[in-house]
Formats: C-alpha cells, structure tokens, sequence
C-alpha cells in the first residue's frame, strides 16, 4: 500500500468512527431523555432544553459534519455500508445500557451486518475516483 | 397512505443523499480539522447549490419519515428505508461514477439482509 493510500484509509477509518458514534449515542441521549409523551405542541419547543436531549441533538449535529467531511474524499458506495456498521451497534447498546433482549434473528442480522462492512472497509480502498484538478 | 409515504421518504432520501455525495465531492476533500477552517468550509458549503438541494430533500424526508410512523410500526418503518442502500449504491455507480466493485455488491447486500434481519 502506497503513503499516500495508507495516510487516506487511516483518515477514512478516524472520521468513519466519529461518523458511527455519533449517531448511535445521539440516537440513545435521545432516546433516554425523551419523555412518554408530549401533550401539546410547545412541549416539542421545551423538550429540546432537556439535557440528555440537548447532548443528543448536539450529537446528530456532530455526525450530519462528520459524513458531510467524509464524503468529501470517500465514495457513497464506500460509505453507505461501512457506516451502517451503526445499525448493529444499536442493538448492543440496547443490549448492554437499556437490558433489552436480543433475539436469535437479530444477532444473525449483526453478524451478516458486521460481515457487510468487514468485506468492504477491509476488501476495497475509500476512493475510487482521482482528487479534484489543482489539489 | 402508507406506500405514499414510503416513496416519497425513499425517492428524498436517495436524492438527498446523493446530492450530498455530489456536492462534497465537488467541494474537494477536507484537509484541515482546525474550528476556523471548518468555518470557511461550512460557508462555502452553504453557497453550493448540490448541497442546498440536499438539505431540502432530507428535510421532505425527515416530515415524511414522521409522517409515516404515526401510520406505521418502527420495525416496519426501518428496514423499508433500507431500499435506498440499493438505490443509491446504483446511483453512485452510474451517476456519480464510482467504480462499485463485486466485493462492494457483495456488502452491500450483506448489509441489507442484515438490516432486515435486525429490524423486522
């Protein structure tokens, strides 16, 4: 592997990382400060002052720039699997911080997901198309 | 209802996303992490037109997405949205031009099944 592909892969797997964690404890702060029920519609407006709900917003945030940057060099079909590495990470986060039950078919589904994102992280490089003229 | 929303949440998310990919790509890659650099970045993003664009998309999709789930369960909602992976990975192929490999396929499937697996 070339410098120049090993410096890129490192920089992709770093913002990849950002990109995943961001979202799966974005979702769960969320998750965990959203009350029952929101009877009426200001109660959209003062949920948001909430803390745990303010630090998941300021997540999902943190990874809306995180993908913008990483689409910047790498492809959508690069990024599209890798990141969806997040879809396992929430059933383990459920699994392990909310006691949920994980059902047979679900661990199957995390470990076709895992395999989905191992072929592709591992198998092919972020980038296939040549950087911008002048960079 | 139901599949109304579904297109109209699948088509936005597959527009907006690859507008996004689009408009990034022609931004050219991000080299400096510093707060005021990704300021100018932010900026300048703000002015290109396929980023605009995506914004709104994943905004009608977001109202949609809502829209949906009062009418629908989540396990139902999500693994639906996971069409887009194999729309967009096409797209990315013959829009966006990226040499889309057997292995990408190949995970690429892999991650759908598996997102249905999880989800339904």
């Amino acid at each position: 592997m070339s410098h120049e592909a090993a410096r890129l892969r490192l920089k992709t797997w770093i913002c990849a990382a950002v990109v995943v964690l961001s979202n799966v404890f974005g979702n769960f702060f969320l998750k965990k400060g959203m009350p029952a029920d929101l009877p009426t519609p200001w109660s959209y407006v003062t949920v948001l002052f909430h803390p745990l709900v303010t630090l998941g917003v300021v997540l999902l945030i943190l990874w809306m720039m995180s993908r913008m940057a990483l689409l910047s060099w790498a492809d959508l079909s690069y990024v599209l699997p890798v990141t969806s590495i997040g879809y396992a990470l929430v059933a383990l986060v459920g699994w392990l911080f909310l006691a949920e039950r994980i059902p047979a078919k679900r661990w199957a589904g995390i470990v076709l997901i895992v395999a989905g994102v191992a072929l592709v992280s591992l198998g092919t490089a972020p980038r296939t198309h040549k950087p911008e003229a002048g960079r | 209802m139901k599949w109304v929303y579904i297109a109209i949440v699948v088509a936005a998310t597959t527009v907006g996303e690859v507008m996004q990919a689009a408009g990034m790509r022609r931004n050219g890659e991000i080299h400096d992490f510093r707060p005021s650099a990704l300021g100018r970045a932010l900026a300048m993003l703000s002015r290109n037109i396929f980023v605009i664009g995506s914004v709104v998309a994943m905004a009608v999709s977001f109202f949609a997405y809502l829209g949906l789930l009062t009418i629908a369960e989540l396990s139902f909602a999500v693994p639906v949205t996971a069409i887009t992976y194999v729309l967009e990975t096409i797209l990315a192929k013959y829009i966006l031009k990226e040499h889309v490999n057997r292995l990408r396929w190949a995970g690429a499937s892999l991650v759908i099944c598996g997102v249905a697996l999880v989800s339904l």
